[in-house]
Parts: C-alpha cells; structure tokens; sequence
C-alpha cells in the first residue's frame, strides 16, 4: 500500500513537472498607460494560445530608460530575452554586434516562414542592416501625420493643405482669420528633420544616410531644411504656426483645447485623441510637402520602437522568442494592436484584413499613416543609421528651440547641428573601433 | 588631558571596517571607475573600447555648450543659495522675536523640506502651466509673458524659484535654532550698547550666526549644485531642449539617455573634483576663521 501511494506521488510529481515545462521568457518594454495594458494584452493571449512557451512583460519607463536598463543587464548577463528599442537608439544596438540575434535568422533558424516584402513598405529597413536584413521586428511603427479640426477648417472654408506653399498662402491666413493658429507640431527632430529629408528624398547623412558604415557625416546643414525652418520663424511671425515647447505634450494638448487647428503629430496618437472625448472631431491626412523642393513627394519612415531578441540565451528560450514574434505579426494580433493604439499595422496581410473589416470606412483617419508609408520610396527613404542620435537630437532640440525663441539664427543654429552632431558621430565611430 | 585609548590596534579598525568598507565600495570603486572609463570611449553593450587619452576632457572644455551649462550652474548655485540663505534669515530674525519656543511651528515647517524634489518641480510646472497656471497668470499681470519650457530666462527662473522655496525652511530651522542658542546676556548687553535692531544684528547677532551660517553655505551649495536634480528634471520634463540644465543633470543627459560613457564619465570626474575643492575650501580656508563657541 505504502509502496503505491510512494509510486502516485512520484507520478503526480512527474507529470506536475512536465505540466510546468514550460519555456518561460522577459520582454522588457517602455509602453506605459492604456498602451501597456494592450501590451499585457497581447502577451497573456500569446500564453493562452499554447501551453509550450510563457511570456512575461515588464515596463521598464520612459524608451531611454528601458534601453539604459537593457544594457545594464547585457552587461551584467541578465538580459531580457526581448527588448524594446526606439527609432533613436536603433544605431546603438544594432551597432553592438552579438548583442541581439538578428530578428531574421532567429525566424529562419526556428522554422518560421520570413520575407521582408510582407511587411508594408515603410516599415521594412528601418531596423534593417545595410544588406536589408531585419535585425530589429517592428512593433510600435507610427509615422508624423498631419490631424486637423474639422470645425476650425470649415469655419475658415478651407480644406487641409497638400503643401507647405498651400498651407502659407491660402490655408494659414484663412485659419488665422477664423482666429485660430493654423499650426502646432511635436517633435521638430522627428517631423521637421528626419521625415522632412524622407517626404524630399533628400539625403539626411552620408554613407546611405549612416547604414553602409559607422564614419558618416550628417547632412542636415542644407539649403532645403534652411528655408523651411526660415519659413517657419516666418508663420510664427505672422501667427500662422506657435511652438508651445520640447515636449511632446506641450504641442498635442492646444490643438485638444480647439486653440490650434492642425497639429503635427505621431499617427501612433490616433487612438488616444479618438478615446478623449475632443470638443470638435478631427480627421487626418499626410505630411505637407515644399512643391519647390519636389513634384512627387516620398514615403516616410516608421519611429516608434522594435523589438530586439537579446543574445545569450539558449535555444530553447530563443524558440519561445521566435514563436512569439511568429504571434505577434500575425495578422489578427496586428489589426488588434492597430486598432487600438493607432500604431500601423506592419504586414501587408494586417493591412488587408484592417480594410476588409471596414475599419478604415468607420475611421478615416486610420489609414493615413499606412498610406503615407505605403508611397514610392527613393533612395533617402528607408531611414538612417546614426550613433549617439539620441544626443544629436538633443542638439536638434535644443537649436530649434533657439531658432523658435529668436536667440539664433537658422544659418548659426544649422552650423551648430551639423558640427556637434559630427563630432558625436566621429566619438561614436571611435567606439565601435 | 587623559587621552582615552585601545588597549590593542585591532579594535578600531575593526569597529572602523563596516563604515570603511561601504565607503569602498559605494564611493571609491565606483569613483576609480569613473575614472578609469573617462579614458576611453566605449560601445554601451561592452563590445568594444577605445582608450582616446584625455580626449573626453578636451572634448569637454572645446565644447561651448558645456561652457554654457556650467556658466548656467555657477549663476544657478549662486542665485538659489544666496536667496535661500537670505530670505531663511530674514524669516528667523522676524521670527525669532515673536515665536519663542514654538516647536509645533518649526515641526510644521520642517515637513515642507520633506517634500522630494521632484514632487516639489510637479508643483513647479502646475503653477507655471502655460493655460491655467496661476503664477503664469500672475506674471501676465505684470505684464510678464512667462512661458515655461519656452523661454530659456523664464524656465531659469522657475527653476530658481522652485528650489529655493524648497530649501528656505531647512535654512529658517538652522537660523532659528542659532538664533535662539545666543545667549540672553550677550543681547542683553548689546541692546545696552546699541539703540538701533540693524546695528546689533550686524555686529552682534551675525558674527554669532556665522557657524551656522558657514554650515548652511556649504549645505545649500551642495544642495544647488547637486539635489536639484530632480527639479531640473521634472521642470524640462526630461527633455532639455533650448532650456536651462545643470551640470549634474548634464550627466545624466549624455550618460542615461545618450549612452555616452565615457563623455559623461569625464564630466563626473570633473564635478568629483569640484566637490573636492569645495571639502578643501570649507576646512582650510574658511573653517579656521569662523568662531565656534
């Protein structure tokens, strides 16, 4: 008898274990708030969808915070096996090689069906290699739109400008003359340089805007970036266009009080500003372009963040990483991502399945982002590759706030970027000797 | 003089190890690091590093931006501890007259240097909330069109302002405290001597403030130059731009957010160093002059 109840136990033991065996993985991420709930989401269906692998998400803060935290544990060998990291720290750790396993190998090794062309146009090389491999899986992929109130608009018996050669002769002083401020936008680095080069097909730094080698140049100090920024102190002369600060916020929330009537802002916002309940309604449509600079504008490219698969983990726990990239880019867990955060869908199945469900005719607005990254591409238009960005931004930020607040010219502040920017770039060349 | 002693060596540096110890390793090990990494600059994940000699230094010292942050600093460190100090004092000399012994008040008083930085820079960016913020809204009655975050002179002097309204009542308790520990004959025999309330506080009272006063110098520089972190921080929300940042907050710019190693490491060796000359300066050169009773 005695022996028996020994001989259950045991068995009981055996099978609890093998009930338990199942591969447990850390995805650290920076998506606080209703995005980090949708994170949760997504991780706790992952787990329900199969009893093999155990995913768990941890916020880690701001983006720079979840990087800086990422890297600390790299070094201590406590890495998560899946980081998230946004568009200006991709230079650092695609830069690191061995630190990640580039997204496209580790499908290819675990029997995961990959090919980039399913992914939509924009999103594709960002977190690319200069050969196109991905080494980065899009997660987060926004592009800067143009919203606008559609109120404000047809107060001022205007429609949404097309250019920037509209937007300051017709569509700015009419605004101004049904007493808003025509125009708002976050983020000056990301709109007004990064995407500006790529809506130009201008080139933004040598060696194919950074990706071929790390002893690149920036070149932003050009005559087309010049002007606009000249047109810009122009409109906020003329009322036509206020800048309320660096912060993301600080530009968002007088377009949300009906003060400014278009904003320039991430399409990764459409979600939120369609959950707080505005006073007016607001539509989208994409980034205005200089017609003296080029007749047939480009696509832009994605911000947002990626998800790295960190190295130093072994292959069991790097299949339960492969497998939930396989989950993540399923179309429906995509259309569900974009549908409630905003965020583009990154495969072109996500897409469809987003259209055939109507979501775009319910919601317009949704589907500007896509379109404007679904454009012709050109040779500028993949992104860039720069180390140290996170503080050549900072230098952006900072003369931009210069130029805006009259303490610079544009001609100083340029010279400024690119001399600062390219001695950060020449220090980040170094570290990577 | 009986010199009380150990019977054996041993005994004190075993009672001295613990304190010792995390000295090494919280303080020298970390700062031996610094300085070892102000050396090179390397790749955040590890993988590569390259020594470049004094070149972050000279980096530094050729940049004008940097120049510019410390210019920022010293003014910063000035402004906050000069006003911190003198309105504290002001405080404690009107109070001291009226408030004998009122421990709840200084109780009271006391908690509101509790208040974290960061809290206390939160409570900054609600008053000077660029719509609704009832000290912008004062200043646009003066004809004043702060914008905070905006306009470099205008965050500076939110900066400023929030942090000496955090400081003033740890300085208030000090002052207060010194105050009342002068004693009741040497006033008695001041207010003899000298009919006007100026003239005894500047020949008597002050002299005999100046321990405090020297204590407190030292507490609010420190305090400027390096606990108002979090203020700085939550008042740029992170991200500096064209705004005002100290040295400090410097280093958590180039280092936490930009990942840049060594530059940063080298800007902590030299805000070491300063720290340095501060200790020298406070016991060589002004300790010696100051009357302790």
């Amino acid at each position: 008898m005695k022996r028996i109840a020994f001989t259950t136990a045991a068995t009981l033991a055996f099978a609890a274990n093998a009930a338990y065996a199942e591969t447990e993985i850390t995805w650290w991420h920076a998506m606080g708030g209703a995005l980090g709930d949708t994170v949760n989401q997504i991780a706790s269906d992952f787990n329900a969808s199969q009893d093999e692998y155990k995913i768990t998400p941890v916020f880690k803060g701001t983006y720079e915070e979840t990087l800086t935290a990422g890297i600390a544990a790299f070094r201590a060998g406590e890495q998560p096996n899946v980081m998230q990291v946004f568009d200006a720290g991709a230079a650092t750790v695609i830069g690191a090689k061995g630190a990640t396993i580039p997204v496209q190998d580790l499908l290819a090794d675990n029997g995961v069906d990959f090919d980039i062309n399913d992914y939509i146009a924009g999103v594709r090389y960002f977190y690319a290699d200069s050969d196109g491999k991905m080494i980065g899986m899009p997660f987060n992929s926004s592009t800067p739109i143009m919203y606008y109130n559609i109120q404000a608009l047809e107060k001022a018996g205007v429609t949404a400008p097309k250019t920037w050669e509209e937007f300051q002769t017709v569509t700015a002083p009419a605004l101004k003359e049904a007493g808003y401020t025509a125009l708002s936008q976050s983020h000056l680095p990301w709109i007004f340089t990064e995407n500006f080069h790529s809506r130009h097909n201008l080139p933004f730094a040598t060696n194919n805007n950074g990706y071929d080698s790390v002893d690149t140049q920036i070149l932003v100090n050009n005559d087309a970036i010049k002007a606009h920024f000249t047109a810009v102190t122009d409109w906020q002369e003329k009322g036509h266009f206020e800048w309320f600060g660096t912060g993301w916020g600080d530009n968002q929330t007088p377009f949300e009080e009906g003060k400014v009537a278009m904003w320039l802002g991430s399409s990764g916002s459409f979600g939120g500003l369609s959950k707080k309940d505005l006073p007016f309604d607001f539509s989208a449509t994409m980034l205005p372009y200089w017609e003296g600079v080029t007749k047939e504008p480009t696509q832009t490219f994605i911000g947002g963040a990626s998800l790295f698969a960190m190295a130093g983990h072994d292959a069991e726990e790097n299949k339960a990483t492969a497998a939930f990239f396989d989950f993540l880019t399923s179309s429906e867990v995509q259309y569900f991502w974009h549908k409630e955060t905003g965020y583009v869908p990154i495969t072109e199945a996500a897409y469809e399945m987003a259209k055939a469900d109507g979501h775009y005719d319910r919601a317009p607005a949704a589907e500007v982002g896509i379109q404007q990254l679904s454009l012709p591409g050109g040779d500028n238009t993949k992104g860039y590759r720069m180390g140290f960005y996170v503080q050549i931004r900072d230098v952006m930020n900072r003369e931009y706030g210069r130029i805006l607040t009259g303490e610079t010219s544009v001609e100083d502040a340029f010279n400024a970027i690119e001399a600062e920017a390219n001695n950060l770039l020449a220090r980040f060349a170094k570290t990577q000797g | 003089m009986k010199r009380a002693g150990f019977s054996t060596k041993w005994m004190p540096i075993l009672l001295l190890m613990p304190q010792l110890v995390i000295i090494a390793i919280f303080f020298y090990w970390p700062a031996w690091h610094a300085i070892q990494s102000s050396f090179y600059l390397q790749d955040p994940f590890g993988f590569g590093s390259t020594f470049v000699g004094l070149d972050n230094y000279t980096d530094l010292l050729g940049n004008s931006e940097y120049r510019r942050v410390a210019i920022f600093t010293l003014v910063f460190t000035v402004l906050v501890t000069f006003f911190s100090l003198a309105i504290a004092l002001l405080l404690a000399v009107k109070a001291d007259n009226v408030l004998r012994g009122a421990r709840t008040y200084r109780t009271l008083l006391m908690w509101v240097y509790a208040v974290a930085p960061p809290v206390a820079g939160f409570i900054g960016l609600i008053m000077f909330d660029q719509s609704w913020g009832p000290l912008t809204r004062l200043a646009g009655f003066f004809g004043w069109d702060f914008v905070l975050g905006v306009n470099f002179n205008d965050t500076a002097a939110a900066m400023v302002l929030v942090s000496v309204w955090k400081q003033i009542p740890v300085n208030f308790i000090f002052f207060l405290s010194g105050l009342q520990s002068i004693p009741r004959s040497v006033r008695e025999a001041a207010l003899i001597d000298n009919r006007s309330a100026t003239g005894r506080f500047w020949d008597v009272t002050f002299p005999l403030l100046a321990p405090t006063g020297f204590f407190l110098l030292i507490i609010n520089i420190t305090y400027a130059l390096f606990d108002t972190f979090g203020i700085v921080d939550t008042l740029v929300k992170g991200e500096p731009g064209n705004n005002p940042m100290t040295l400090v907050y410097k280093v958590y710019v180039d280092g936490f957010r930009g990942n840049d190693l060594g530059g940063s490491s080298a800007q902590s060796v030299i805000l070491m160093v300063l720290v340095l000359a501060l200790t020298i300066f406070q016991f060589r050169l002004i300790d010696r002059r100051i009357h302790y009773t």
